[in-house]
């Protein structure tokens, strides 16, 4: 992977320099960022529109995603996994315990909710905070050793806060059962609750559950007030992402990734730049961690398994760790395939099939069945293990190389350059 | 001091399971130089190769008992293992109840040949590649080997009892000279730890007096200089990556009657492992096998109500408090050795 860095690195310093002009730089991004910030907005602008492309009732709706939950995930663990993106892609440390500080964070927008407001952006705000404090102290201990110690120290931590929160600090955690917002809750801030009517999170007013539905021929379009929401926050931290990988702090992080020794041979500490990188990314799961919160309003200890931590390693190096929109590619990915394949069932396989005769159609039910429904799990790690081994830069990766056969016609030097990053 | 003997009794078989599964970890780590997320989905499949041998041993046909009848007046149907037909009763229930035990011939084996297989197909090919991406494939195949066992045996926990001989409890308090009544131990877990101590005994004897531990153990040191010697050091490795995994397995069959093997068993194993490999020391054999039954006795005291009372929850952390520190104070962990894993 080092010498896959390099080769970044190096083409992304002609793009920089360039990018330096003035007159090419909008919102201080590069032509080429701001084409892919662009992109990134139109597609989450639009996404209620993308991802519903079937009728309603018809055999392909089940592979719609665009209803307001699964589209909150998508946005929010692309948040989380972003996050994940600036300490790993970038760095190199690999983090095995980040789902603590998306539970961290939760857990303090879930009591900011219950004690002032049902208002979203106090919680939100003090679950990064939270977070990043967390992230600090974690970061702190863990970053004196690297590597594989590395990863033990913060998957040790994690398992220590999940552990915790599921016994010992069940008054603060709601322990088994989790927390959610009760009628009888102070909330200092908001008036007093109607009778009969329950707290529900909102934005000045405006309903997280909120949304209406807009119905063109045989399509349901969905606009959901949470989702959008979400969405604004995670463009605001996709475009931050874009900018610490471009600033020189991005570089010196790309320095620790690609030779600890040499950095520190020319008098600079790795230190307090990796433990920036790691609280950052901490803040990043506190923000994916309050945004949930603010979206379902309730929260679990499982939320901070290690296994949660498992799974945003698995998104970013899915998409591809070290480009900017890889994580984000890859948490869409994986949830996508969380909701709608594992909602497959075997009648559904027996329709598809239906075209075969007998008994072929019940050769394909029983050869297709173990990877759907209950079975998500394993075309998951299958997945997974292919990405690993073949294309360690994951979906971005990928997508070049089909790009490059393309272009390799028309000019070679063209390319290498990477279209993500 | 009888609660301090109990509470240690308590902490062996846990950490005797640590321990065996910490050593795979280390051996692997020590030959191969690689960090294997998938050791506790070796564990796992252990396991379920005790629960495979049961069900193929209890395989029955149905009889027709003409002397019996059931409430409707037709004859009885029973089912009959396969077993009876070809043992006879008496040694037919005796192999059913011994199941778990003759595992451990039906284990090392399917081990053995999966461990090859896993290295040579999979692991052979991320020797150069980082460290990251080592953890990344072992974890990715962790996960599959997971879902494939889910597949075949379902997510509920499958009971597997332990031989009618070994299944009560006995009372250890007064065979050691103390009242009795007050040190009451179940005798399988007493097997478990002993038997852990015979695989412990046997990889450390194959390894320190046979003449291909010693190669494995020069290769340990400094592999190329091994393989300038003519010595295909692969090979050898290759193997040791088998033995590793069945040791891993028969930790897995043996502690079957301990907790009901359900597909998932192996990943809450892993955790606790790697902080015990971490905290004996990357590389280090008798650090992995110290450091396993040191935590495992740590925890059975933090879990003292006595413990509790005064620090609650203790019980749950406290391997990972205890890891935290001995990395932040003994870096290379308690018996690491110099060069190991340090960037």
């Amino acid at each position: 992977m080092t010498d896959q860095t390099e080769q970044h690195a190096t083409s992304a310093a002609p793009a920089a320099s360039s990018a330096t002009k003035p007159s090419t730089k909008v919102l201080g991004l590069g032509p080429k960022d701001f084409k892919l910030m662009f992109l990134v907005v139109v597609l989450t602008m639009a996404a209620p529109f993308l991802l519903n492309p079937f009728p309603e009732g018809s055999a392909m709706a089940q592979f719609n995603a665009g209803y307001p939950d699964l589209m909150q995930r998508f946005v929010i663990f692309g948040i989380f996994a972003i996050g994940f993106n600036i300490l790993f892609g970038l760095t190199g440390y690999l983090s095995f315990g980040h789902a603590a500080f998306l539970g961290v964070g939760s857990y303090a927008g879930i009591w900011m909710m219950k004690l002032l407001t049902m208002n979203v952006i106090p919680a939100i705000v003090v679950s990064v905070a939270v977070a990043g404090l967390f992230a600090l102290v974690v970061g702190y201990i863990s970053l004196r050793r690297s590597g594989i110690y590395f990863s033990i120290l913060t998957l040790a931590f994690a398992q220590m806060s999940y552990s915790l929160a599921y016994s010992v600090l069940t008054p603060i955690t709601g322990g088994e059962t989790g927390l959610q917002p009760k009628v009888a809750d102070p909330r200092i801030l908001d008036g007093a609750l109607e009778a009969g009517a329950s707290p529900r999170a909102n934005l000045f007013g405006l309903e997280m559950g909120a949304g209406f539905e807009w119905e063109v021929g045989n399509w349901l379009f969905t606009f959901n007030a949470g989702y959008y929401v979400a969405a604004v926050v995670m463009l605001v931290a996709f475009y931050l992402s874009i900018r610490i990988f471009r600033s020189p702090f991005g570089m010196m992080l790309r320095a620790v990734k690609s030779n600890q020794q040499r950095l520190s041979y020319t008098g600079l500490s790795p230190k307090p730049y990796t433990l920036a990188a790691f609280v950052i990314s901490g803040m990043y799961a506190g923000l994916a961690g309050g945004l949930l919160v603010a979206m379902d309003t309730q929260v679990g200890a499982e939320r901070m398994f290690w296994t949660a931590s498992g799974e945003v390693v698995l998104m970013t190096i899915l998409g591809g760790a070290g480009t900017l929109i890889g994580p984000v590619l890859g948490a869409g990915l994986i949830k996508y395939m969380e909701n709608i394949l594992s909602k497959i069932n075997k009648d559904i396989l027996h329709e598809w099939f239906f075209f075969l005769p007998d008994g072929f159609e019940n050769l394909m039910v029983a050869l297709v069945y173990p990877f759907i429904g209950k079975g998500w799990h394993l075309t998951l790690g299958i997945i997974f293990m292919l990405v690993v081994i073949f294309l360690p830069g994951g979906l971005v990766e990928g997508g070049q190389k089909i790009a490059g056969l393309f272009k390799r016609g028309k000019d070679a030097d063209a390319s290498k350059t990477t279209p993500a990053e | 001091m009888e609660a301090i003997i109990l509470q240690i009794l308590n902490g062996l078989d846990k950490g005797s399971a640590y321990a065996l599964i910490a050593m795979g970890l280390t051996l692997i780590f020590g030959t191969l130089g690689v960090v294997n997320f998938a050791h506790g989905a070796l564990f796992m499949v252990g396991a379920f190769c005790a629960v495979t041998l049961s069900r193929i041993l209890t395989l029955s046909h149905e009889v027709v008992d003409p002397t019996r009848t059931d409430f409707l007046g037709n004859p009885l149907k029973i089912d009959v293992p396969y077993a009876y037909d070809w043992f006879g009763q008496a040694t037919g229930d005796a192999i059913i109840d011994w199941a778990v035990p003759l595992s451990i011939l039906f284990a090392v084996p399917v081990m053995i040949i999966m461990g090859v297989v896993m290295e040579r197909g999979l692991i052979k090919h991320f020797y150069k590649r980082p460290h990251a991406d080592q953890i990344l494939v072992t974890f990715g195949l962790a996960i599959v080997l997971q879902e494939v066992i889910k597949y075949f045996y379902g997510a509920n926990p499958i009971p597997t009892p332990a031989p009618q001989a070994f299944a009560s409890s006995m009372d250890m308090g007064a065979a050691l000279g103390f009242e009795a009544g007050q040190i009451i131990y179940p005798i399988w877990r007493l097997v478990y730890f002993v038997f852990a101590a015979i695989v412990i005994g046997c990889v450390f004897a194959f390894l320190q007096f046979t003449t291909f531990g010693m190669v494995v153990r020069a290769g340990m040191a400094d592999r190329e200089t091994v393989g300038l010697l003519g010595i295909n050091i692969d090979k050898r490795f290759t193997i040791m990556f088998g033995i590793a995994a069945a040791v891993a397995g028969l930790a897995g069959v043996m502690y079957t009657p301990i907790t009901s093997p359900n597909y998932h068993m192996g990943m809450d194993f892993l955790v606790l492992s790697f902080v015990v490999v971490v905290v004996g020391g990357m590389g280090s054999l008798p650090g992995a096998v110290l450091a396993g039954f040191l935590l495992g006795v740590i925890e059975a005291f933090a879990s003292l109500p006595q413990v509790l009372d005064v620090l609650p929850g203790l019980n749950q952390i406290i391997i990972f408090l205890v890891a935290i520190v001995i990395l932040l104070t003994r870096p290379r962990g308690l018996m690491g050795r110099k060069g190991v894993m340090e960037e």
